[in-house]
């Protein structure tokens, strides 16, 4: 059988970054598109000098790229691609354009408030809207795959309609 | 599992084991368990307690078993006597638990001898306003198996209402208190038996974002608790095969949600159809030969049914977008499933073969996880409208009633006899989730004992 294997490490220091943004704002129908920046790496000023920013083309890097728009929101128990969910595709799809050699994970998510098949269903709905977009941009689709993950992987905590509204997602993860 | 050591214990031994009893049973009582069974159901109690309300008045006394010898076991519990004092403590405790009876004992009630066990001192216990009396032995078999016998009577009438044996193997012996349990119920309610059956389950622990969810199994009670994966991949909508023999579940093993099916004596599984594309909500048709899973292409999900021993799938419904779950009726012929092709989930009944697509559910808000009740007569399901709560209708989408009011309770199954429903509710901001059940007049809802969190509850048919 094989290794189970769900969050490689990278996955999880992600998702944990964007949670951390996300708290920080609030909104009511949909989150909101502009998130402070990311933190950028840890540099100290007695150390010799380190490298500035993370590597071209690595996940860290997209992210440091997308600031937020590597996560497209949805409405209740919506799939459909609005304008802001667009331009972040399109912002998504340049970088991937820019590193031919990488791949894509587009991770479907729902909000708590359905039920567990229903959501899995819905999750993967949501990750090939995601996925059809970055396509119709010109991205290859076998670089891009899907997993849903239903209501199991929430990273807004809390049960309310705020809270709902991060977790309704579609995340892009970059691997090699 | 060993069913095979679980025998019928022929009821020659049953007179034979209780000296009192040879005297006094008629040559009727000398065909085995099933005479004794097709004894019950042409009994003439029937009808005397179906009301409901009344059940709970029944004067019901579970006395503890007696044996012949005191004797050391294999089995959990202990010597021949103290397994005595557990089963009718299960026993009292599972008729007890169901708000069904509010039965006595053992502690407090006087202690039948064995000579007693099958011919009772009415004159006392009519003393102690008994109306009806569960008393029983258990005996050390020479050959490791434990004898255990169940006997009911009418103090007031001073009648045997039923009486069954089994022999088990020490390791099985709960079950004998729940047969007992089912021969006490069925026989006091004209209901079918339901308490010797399992479980399957997730076991939840850890943060709400990151929650570890394990397949785990248990028996009706709660007891034989066992976890069957470790929790490094995300299991999930565990479904027992009508025989027990194999559970049918989700798993992110290796990465992509997929349906597997695993075999329970091999302690191995494999994939319910090899694809690339994610796999959701398996179900068994009653039969246990076929399989129902939901596949996912491009985001749009569709029901198929496979054979349980593999080959090819067959699809049973296309439309544009989201078909899944579904549950045979008990005949097998049709399956009711959940489909949001108008929209919105709602529920439809379709024939086996996918044929005869029809909307049965017509009210506000959305209605998920449809489950046949195994009589027939009702579908459960979750009606989502601001909350989720477990709610039944008839398979024509009529008489809609609302079972439960909370923050979120879904995913219902049906108890073997489709008077009991179990679900799982989710506490708000914690999520914390717990099965309970409620039975199907909205009454004696109750928390099942679970050793960690717990959700996705699925109930198997009574054991054969």
């Amino acid at each position: 059988m094989p290794t189970p294997h769900i969050f490689s490490a990278k996955q999880v220091s992600a998702v944990l970054l964007i949670a951390g943004s996300l708290a920080l704002s609030a909104c009511a129908t949909k989150a909101p598109k502009e998130l402070p920046p990311e933190p950028g790496p840890v540099t100290t000023t007695a150390s010799a000098p380190q490298p500035l920013g993370p590597a071209p083309g690595s996940q860290a890097d997209f992210l440091a790229t997308m600031m937020g728009d590597e996560t497209i929101y949805f409405d209740t128990d919506r799939y459909n691609i609005d304008s802001a969910d667009a331009a972040a595709l399109n912002k998504q799809a340049q970088w991937l354009l820019r590193y031919p050699g990488k791949r894509a994970l587009i991770e479907g998510h729902c909000d708590e408030r359905g039920t567990r098949d229903y959501n899995l269903a819905l999750g993967e709905r949501r990750a090939n809207a995601a996925k059809n977009h970055l396509v119709s941009i010109g991205v290859d689709p076998s670089r891009l795959t899907t997993v849903s993950y239903g209501k199991e992987r929430p990273i807004s905590l809390a049960s309310n309609e705020t809270a709902w509204a991060r977790n309704r997602r579609a995340v892009t993860i970059t691997t090699d | 599992m060993t069913y095979r050591t679980f025998a019928v214990f022929v009821s020659f031994l049953l007179a034979g084991a209780v000296p009192a009893a040879a005297q006094d049973e008629p040559a009727r009582d000398q065909g085995g368990l099933e005479v004794g069974v097709e004894e019950m159901e042409s009994g003439g109690l029937t009808g005397s307690v179906s009301d409901d309300s009344d059940w709970q008045d029944l004067g019901l006394a579970i006395s503890t078993f007696a044996t012949d010898r005191d004797v050391p076991t294999r089995a959990s519990a202990g010597s021949t006597a103290q397994l005595g004092r557990a089963l009718s403590r299960i026993i009292s405790d599972n008729l007890r638990n169901n708000g069904l009876f509010k039965p006595s004992g053992p502690a407090g009630l006087p202690q039948p001898s064995y000579d007693q066990v099958a011919a009772p001192d009415y004159s006392a216990w009519s003393l102690r306003t008994t109306d009806m009396l569960v008393q029983g032995y258990v005996r050390a078999n020479s050959d490791g198996r434990l004898a255990v016998g169940c006997y009911l009577y009418d103090v007031a009438l001073r009648q045997q209402l039923g009486k069954a044996g089994w022999l088990v193997a020490p390791g099985d012996w709960r079950r004998a208190a729940h047969k007992c349990s089912d021969m006490v119920y069925a026989r006091l309610s004209g209901e079918s038996p339901f308490f010797d059956s399992r479980i399957a389950y997730i076991a939840e622990t850890g943060p709400k974002d990151r929650r570890i969810k394990r397949l785990a199994i248990m028996d009706s009670d709660g007891a034989n608790h066992r976890y069957l994966t470790s929790g490094q991949a995300t299991a999930l909508t565990p479904r027992y095969s009508p025989d027990y023999k194999s559970l049918l579940y989700l798993s992110y093993l290796d990465g992509t949600p997929s349906i597997y099916v695993y075999d329970l004596a091999e302690g191995r599984q494999r994939l319910v159809t090899r694809s690339n594309n994610p796999t959701f909500a398996p179900r068994w048709s009653p039969d246990g030969r076929w399989i129902l899973y939901s596949m996912a292409i491009s985001g749009n999900t569709d029901i198929y049914r496979v054979s349980a021993q593999g080959g090819q799938s067959q699809r049973l419904t296309s439309a544009p977008g989201i078909d899944i779950g579904g549950s045979y009726s008990p005949d097998g012929r049709r399956i009711v499933f959940e489909s949001d092709r108008s929209g919105a989930q709602q529920i439809y009944v379709m024939k086996a073969d996918g044929t005869g697509q029809r909307r049965t559910s017509f009210f506000g808000g959305r209605a998920a996880t449809p489950e046949w009740s195994p009589r027939g007569d009702q579908i459960a399901f979750t009606h989502i409208a601001g909350n989720l709560r477990i709610a039944v209708m008839r398979p024509n989408g009529g008489g809609l009633r609302h079972l439960t009011d909370s923050w979120q309770d879904e995913a219902p199954t049906w108890s073997p006899n489709g008077r009991i429903l179990q679900f799982f509710r989710t506490r708000r901001n914690s999520g914390e989730a717990a099965i309970w059940q409620v039975d199907l007049t909205g009454r004696n809802e109750r928390r099942l004992p679970t050793p960690v969190g717990a959700s996705d509850p699925a109930w198997g048919p009574v054991r054969p």
